[in-house]
This record gives structure tokens, sequence and C-alpha cells, in this order.
């Protein structure tokens, strides 16, 4: 049996050391992931905060597919943008296969739906509170949806979150468009990948935690900020 | 046709995302992942990148899916070891030309206790037979990699379809090698391997080499760059520099000089 603990260390002394390699494969993570999720939200948000105000035949279906691709396995995606990206396929000319750009848009693929599903859920009850006082200012239902989105933002931070979790957790993906490429398009959870298959489990284990670690700090980060956003708010009233 | 600011956005995208990232000519093998579990290309490629400024980007799949992303015209140099299968790469007009490269060999490794007594002969036809008649725990690669075509080429020679097993004693892992390998060390299974990803494997539990040397083990390696013809986008001239490298004396003498352990993993055989 390998020995987890001294593995763990030396994964850890990799990190404080500032080992370039490792860390090099952190910040890409970090990078993708964060360029993956800001441009969900952009897409994601108002769509979902559309969907919640929204009128239309078949909103019913639409939200019951919105919620269902929240379950997207990552192999799928991972398939479906590389046979949009190879050189056999539509966007071949774009030469996007393999490169950093070629993950985002696999993980915006991923976490588009759950911010439009949880942003939805969100507007739709806040839709609601507001709803007499839109319609005494004649505000028409989607030119409601900036405001609406506005005063959810504090919640929205959590469609914020959850999809970032999402994205940095999954390998599936962006190991198919990406290729897994060192120095270039290697991440943590394909390093881990890598790892486990070279069977130094203690190693990938290590990174692993390290993983967790960064989820839980950048998570810790956004609710800070979103805490003090919300005393601001309170003390501004 | 791609609007102009779609593409424009889309590579805006690339930049901010690849920030810092030195844009210098480079070229993308689909290769095996016996050759990087195993050290060898992070090994031998800065002398190449050295010399030459390409840089190497390597895809380490199975040899069916290296063949396969070759075929999409995704990489300019293909780099695996199922010389059937290149050959009719090559055939087919996928390829350009394929060269062999370096070899190693297979082994079969099972658990110390020998259960199905297979440690009597270099003989990988009887062992199978053996592991057959004793049902005892196979794993198979499962995954049309090279690795799994020389095992079925084995099992033919035996005259056993193992696939009819399937579930029972013969487990398809549908998995890369390191994978499996870690499925057979659970579960204190016989599994055929590369050795060079043997060497490598750092969580080899139980298992130990107990079948080697007999000459139907051979593994050869072969390069072949992806036939510019069918894809334009290849990187043809970056691709022949570097097989040309690899398969003269600068590749060679690097294969050559890898070791693992003080073991040499490949070796170098371009004609």
């Amino acid at each position: 049996m390998q020995d987890f603990a001294s593995e763990f260390t030396r994964a850890l002394s990799l990190i404080l050391e500032g080992d370039s390699e490792l860390w090099a494969i952190v910040l890409l993570s970090l990078r993708v992931s964060i360029f993956a999720v800001l441009i969900s939200a952009l897409i994601g948000m108002p769509f979902g905060a559309a969907l919640a105000v929204a009128r239309f035949r078949g909103r019913r279906a639409l939200i019951i597919l919105v919620n269902a691709l929240m379950g997207l396995p990552p192999v799928v995606v991972g398939l479906l943008v590389y046979l949009m990206l190879s050189r056999s396929g539509p966007l071949g000319v774009l030469e996007l296969l393999y490169t950093p750009t070629a993950m985002i848009i696999a993980q915006v693929v991923l976490v588009t739906p759950i911010m439009a599903a949880l942003t939805r859920q969100v507007v739709e009850i806040l839709a609601e509170e507001y709803s007499e006082q839109l319609r005494s200012l004649g505000v028409s239902r989607l030119a409601s949806v900036p405001v609406l989105l506005w005063d959810a933002r504090l919640a929205l931070v959590t469609a914020l979150l959850a999809g970032f979790g999402r994205a940095i957790a999954e390998v599936g993906a962006v190991i198919i468009v990406g290729g897994n490429i060192n120095h270039v398009t290697r991440v943590m959870t394909t390093t881990i990948a890598l790892e486990t298959s070279k069977g130094n489990l203690a190693l990938a284990l290590a990174l692993g935690v390290i993983l967790i670690g960064l989820a839980i700090a950048v998570n810790a980060m956004v609710s800070a900020l979103a805490l003090r956003a919300e005393r601001e708010g309170l003390s501004h009233a | 046709m791609i609007p102009e600011f779609i593409r424009a956005s889309i590579f805006a995208l690339g930049l901010t995302a690849t920030a810092g990232m030195a844009e210098e000519p480079f070229i993308i093998v689909q290769s095996t992942t016996s050759t990087q579990n195993s050290g060898l290309l992070d090994y031998i490629l800065p002398g190449f990148e050295a010399e030459t400024g390409i840089d190497v980007r390597v895809v380490a799949v199975g040899t069916g899916q290296a063949i396969r992303n070759a075929i999409n015209g995704d990489g300019d140099v293909l780099l695996v070891h199922s010389k059937p299968a290149e050959e009719q790469f090559v055939t087919d007009g996928w390829g350009v030309e394929r060269f062999d490269v370096m070899y190693n060999d297979f082994v079969l490794v099972g658990p110390k206790s020998d259960p199905a007594k297979v440690k009597v002969d270099a003989d990988i036809v009887a062992a199978l037979a053996a592991v057959a008649s004793s049902q005892a725990p196979f794993v198979s690669r499962g995954d049309d990699s090279g690795t799994h075509k020389a095992e079925m080429r084995h099992w033919e020679a035996v005259g056993v379809d193992p696939t009819e097993a399937s579930g029972t004693w013969y487990r398809e892992a549908g998995a890369g090698m390191g994978a499996s390998l870690n499925v057979a060390s659970g579960m204190g299974a016989y599994i055929l391997t590369d050795r060079a990803t043997w060497l490598s494997f750092g969580n080899r539990g139980d298992l130990e080499i107990l079948v080697e040397g007999d000459p139907r083990l051979f593994n050869q390696y072969g390069v072949t760059l992806v036939n510019p013809e069918k894809h334009p986008g290849v990187r043809a001239a970056a691709g022949q520099r570097f097989i040309d490298w690899l398969i003269g004396p600068d590749g060679q003498a690097g294969i050559e000089s890898y070791e693992l352990d003080g073991q040499q993993m490949f070796f170098p055989n371009a004609n």
C-alpha cells in the first residue's frame, strides 16, 4: 500500500514551493472554469429570467428540458463538442480542438443549463412578489428581466457557485476536447485521471484533495463577497 | 461560412484564455498511453523541441481511438503500436507512409499465487488456454487499443472466444492500460500489458510478470504522417520533420538511452 500521507505532503509541498508545472495546471483549471462560468452566466441567467416571466405555449416543456439538461453527461458533451471542432467537423477550420478554448466551450455547454434552471427558479419567486409593483409601473414582463436579475443577485451567487463546482470538477468533457496535452490543456482533473492510470493512486488522491481545497477557497471568497454586499445593501436601505 | 465576428470573438476568447502562452509552431501527435505513461516522450521530446523550435503536443489515447482521431484529421502524426491497423490506415489513404520506430514486448501479469498455473513456459497461447480452462479472472482492455488487438490475436490462436465469458471470469474494462491494470490489481486478475506501462505502473499490488519472452509477444511501434491530401490543415512539413528526427540517429539514440529503474523501456529499430 502506498503511503497516502507522504504523497499528500509531497503534493502539498509542490504547491507551496511554487512548483511551476503544478501551478500552471492549477491556474489553467481556474482560468478555464471561471471563464466558462462567466460566459454561461451571461447566456443562462437572462435566458432563465426570461423563462421565469414570459408566458408562451410550450413553456412548461421548455422548463422541464432545461432542468433535465442540468444532468448532461460530460462525456456526451465532450463528444458533441469534439465532433463540432474536429477538422472533419463543421467548425474544424477554426482549429480550436485541443486548446483551452475548446475546453471552455464544452464547459459552457455543461454549465449554461444549470445557470438557466437555477435562475428561472429564483426569478420566478421574485417576480410573483413584485408582480403588482411592476404592473403598476407599466413594465412589460420581459422588460422587467434586468430589474429582477439585479434584485435576485445574491441568490444568483449560488447558481454561479453551482456552475463553478460542475465546471472545475468535470473530467469527461475536457479530456476529450482538450486532449490532456502537457503544458497546453492539462488541468487538475485530467492530471488526476493521468496519475490514476499510472497507478500513482496516492498522488492522484492528493491532487484531488488540493482540488477540493481550491473549490472551498473559491466558495468562501464568493460567499464573503456576497455577505459584504448584503450588509452594505442593508445599511443603505 | 462562419461570420467573421464570431471567428474573431472566438479567437479573442482563445487568446485571453491562453494568455501568456507563447504562440510557437506546434504539431499534434496522436499516440498511445504507453509512450506517455512510461515517460519516454517526456524524455525525448525536449531534444527535438530545442533543435527545431517545434512544440510537440501529445494526445495519448488507445491505438484504436488514436487512429480514428487521425482519420478525422485531428492530428498531424500518428505514433501507435498495431502494425496491421496502421498499414490499413495508410492503404485507405489516411496516412502517407508508415515507418518502424521501436519495439518492446507484451507481458502477461497475474497474481503471485498463479491459480491458473501459467508460469510454466514462455508460451502465451498455452498460458491463455490455461486461464480459460481454469476460469481464473482475466481483465481485458476491451477498448480496441493496440494491446487489446494483440490480446485478441492470441485468443484466436487459443481457439477460444473469451467474450462469451464476458462478465464472468473474463472482464472487459473498456479502459486504458493503466486503468485496466488498476482493475486487475484490485481483483487479482491476469492481464496482458505492454512492458513499459507495467514497469512504470505504481499500483501493482499482488501482481507480477508470469509469462514473458515468447516471440509472439513482440510489440512494434510505428509512426505515420497524416495525409495532407485528405486534410489540408495537417502540418505536414513540421510533422515530417518530427518523423525524420524520430527515425533518425538523434531520435533513435534518445529512445535507446531511456531507462526507468535501470531497465531499457523501448528498443529503437527504424531502418
